[in-house]
């Protein structure tokens, strides 16, 4: 089942043909695309180009009608979104989505939790886990929250939500990351803290990020691909995808060119 | 947690502690059964609010457990086992059973479904409890006495059972605080909160709502197996679908989510109900009115209000 998957064993993450119809509507159509050690693979796309459905049936939120999914070689695409998770893929939404009753170090914290032993302990104050709080408070700090850790998730301005969610995602140890417009709504300086965050955790992290903010995406993509009516067009550095006709005229034209 | 929950179930705990010796002074077993009754009920919204207010999952069928807990006293007092300590332990498991077994199936659901799915449950329960012939039917069952503990009948002691009745609102309310602070607590509370964020996070809700749901479940059939003894009755209307709405109020009306406020609950609900009834028979027109007001005018419920009062500043 891994044998195509594993050609270069260099691919973290790995999807084969996926396709998914709503109705008569086809949102993804045959898409194959990898995410190698140490890159960012950008996709981009016009609105409706099904970008946000792709992430969601990657991260097993939607199942695809076909195609595989394959993570490390494996075979994921029969697993739930908390067994991908655990598996080692994380995934940020397009729409902030925190735990909002619990503080920002809980939130970290209860990300530590879902990979460091079993849950069901019923005694023992999970506040006073020393193991968990340190983790917890380790990520805030690398996305500057660490001044916020005890404010309540839900208070924090729209941008430290954002932070949080790296945070949450750091916690988890991921193999590879799935980040669904992460500039989304990001103030100036936000966008570049989250800029230099990404360039900095690539090398450990590869992660998929799809992406509006085109200055972004060109700044650190290592290879893009571009998401037309659910099927992809072309997949090169980003140098080639500006310089690429077919693209220029399906989507990008200006855009690309003054980037 | 702010400290006010730490003063006020300890207050809660010494007020009611010090109740039978009153009975020093009036000499009536009257205020002794109400109390009792107060705290047994308490138990059962202590139950609910495990689920309900730490799990978002609004069980419209929570009377079936305090009815499981009573009739497994009952049914088993009847046939000659009227031991304490076996009573309790067919209890609980009667309930776990119970709970296991719906909540698998009602946990499947979400929102207004799940209040449906369960308020069927609680039905099927009450209408295989009218139909237990042997067991009195429609009438309910009388109870020779209650439960004996080593043989003895300590129990026929109304203070000693009052004490008994404390003893446990305090072990389940002692045990509840522990889940709720534990890491399964917070795994309940996150997926209250943010489902799709803790399958993210890489937890599947579903298990740990079905472990919280089951315990939940137990605590209801211990209040179930009180009652049979408090009162030496058991009836189907124990688990009948007023009752479980009832418990559903008696948590929003003392504050959700706090533990403590639905023993407050609780003593609300029940003393208003005794006293308003001493008035007239029409005690209801003046009761439903009052829930509301208190429902929209005390967020937090009478909880919220006391800790509003106490310090301004977190108005």
């Amino acid at each position: 089942m891994a044998e195509t998957a594993t050609a270069t064993p260099e691919v973290v993450l790995s999807l084969k043909g996926l396709r998914k119809n709503f109705g008569g509507l086809r949102v993804t159509d045959d898409v194959s695309l990898d995410v190698r050690c140490g890159e960012i693979h950008a996709v981009i796309g016009p609105n409706g180009a099904g970008k946000t459905t792709l992430i969601h049936q990657i991260s097993g939120f939607l199942q695809p009608d076909a195609g595989q999914v394959f993570l490390g070689g494996s075979d994921i695409t029969a697993l739930s979104p908390d067994k991908r998770a655990r598996a080692g893929l994380t995934r940020s939404f397009q729409i902030t989505s925190i735990l909002p009753g619990f503080s920002a170090l809980e939130n970290a914290a209860l990300a530590v939790q879902a990979r460091s032993g079993s849950s069901f302990r019923f005694f023992g104050t999970v506040a006073d886990e020393a193991a968990l709080n340190s983790e917890a408070l380790a990520m805030l700090s690398e996305v500057g929250l660490a001044e916020r850790a005890a404010t309540p998730a839900g208070l924090l301005s729209h941008g430290e939500k954002r932070a949080l969610e790296c945070a949450i995602a750091l916690a988890m140890q991921p193999k590879v990351m799935l980040l669904d417009e992460p500039m989304a709504g990001a103030g100036h300086d936000e966008g570049q803290r989250l800029i230099a965050l990404m360039m900095r955790l690539k090398a450990t992290i590869p992660m998929l990020l799809v992406e509006h903010d085109m200055d972004a995406v060109f700044r650190v993509a290592d290879r893009v691909s571009v998401l037309v009516y659910g099927r992809i067009i072309a997949t090169g550095t980003p140098d080639a995808i500006r310089a690429n006709p077919q693209v220029r005229e399906a989507y990008l034209g200006e855009e690309v060119a003054h980037a | 947690m702010p400290r006010s929950s730490r003063i006020i179930p300890l207050l809660l705990f010494a007020a009611l502690a010090v109740v039978p010796l009153l009975g020093l002074f009036i000499r009536d077993g009257y205020i002794l059964n109400l109390v009792s009754r107060v705290m047994i009920l308490a138990i059962a919204a202590l139950a609910l609010d495990l689920i309900l207010g730490f799990g978002a999952l609004v069980s419209f069928g929570h009377a079936a457990f305090i009815g499981i807990g009573a009739y497994a006293m009952g049914i088993l007092a009847s046939h000659g086992h009227d031991g304490f300590f076996t009573g309790l332990v067919v209890a609980l498991a009667a309930s776990a059973l119970f709970a296991l077994i719906t909540g698998a199936i009602s946990l499947r659901t979400r929102g207004v479904y799940f209040i449906m799915i369960t308020l069927a449950f609680g039905q099927m329960a009450f209408y295989t409890a009218s139909s237990l012939r042997a067991y009195g039917g429609d009438d309910g069952l009388t109870v020779a006495a209650r439960s004996l503990v080593m043989g003895a009948k300590l129990l026929k002691d109304d203070r000693l059972f009052y004490y008994v009745v404390l003893a446990s609102l305090i072990a389940a309310y002692v045990l509840c605080r522990a889940i709720v602070a534990s890491r399964f607590g917070r795994v309940l509370q996150g997926a209250k909160q943010n489902p799709q964020r803790m399958q993210a996070i890489g937890f599947n809700p579903y298990p740990y709502q079905l472990a919280a749901y089951v315990i939940s479940g137990m605590i209801g059939g211990l209040s179930g197996f009180l009652l049979a003894n408090l009162t030496e009755f058991v009836s189907p209307a124990y688990m009948s679908w007023q009752r479980s709405g009832e418990l559903i109020v008696m948590v929003v009306m003392g504050g959700m989510g706090s533990l403590h406020g639905a023993i407050i609950g609780a003593a609300a609900f029940l003393l208003l109900e005794e006293w308003l009834s001493g008035f007239t028979e029409h005690w209801k027109v003046i009761f439903g009115p009052m829930l509301v007001l208190i429902v929209m005018f005390m967020r937090g419920g009478i909880l919220g209000f006391v800790q509003r009062l106490a310090g301004g500043r977190h108005g």
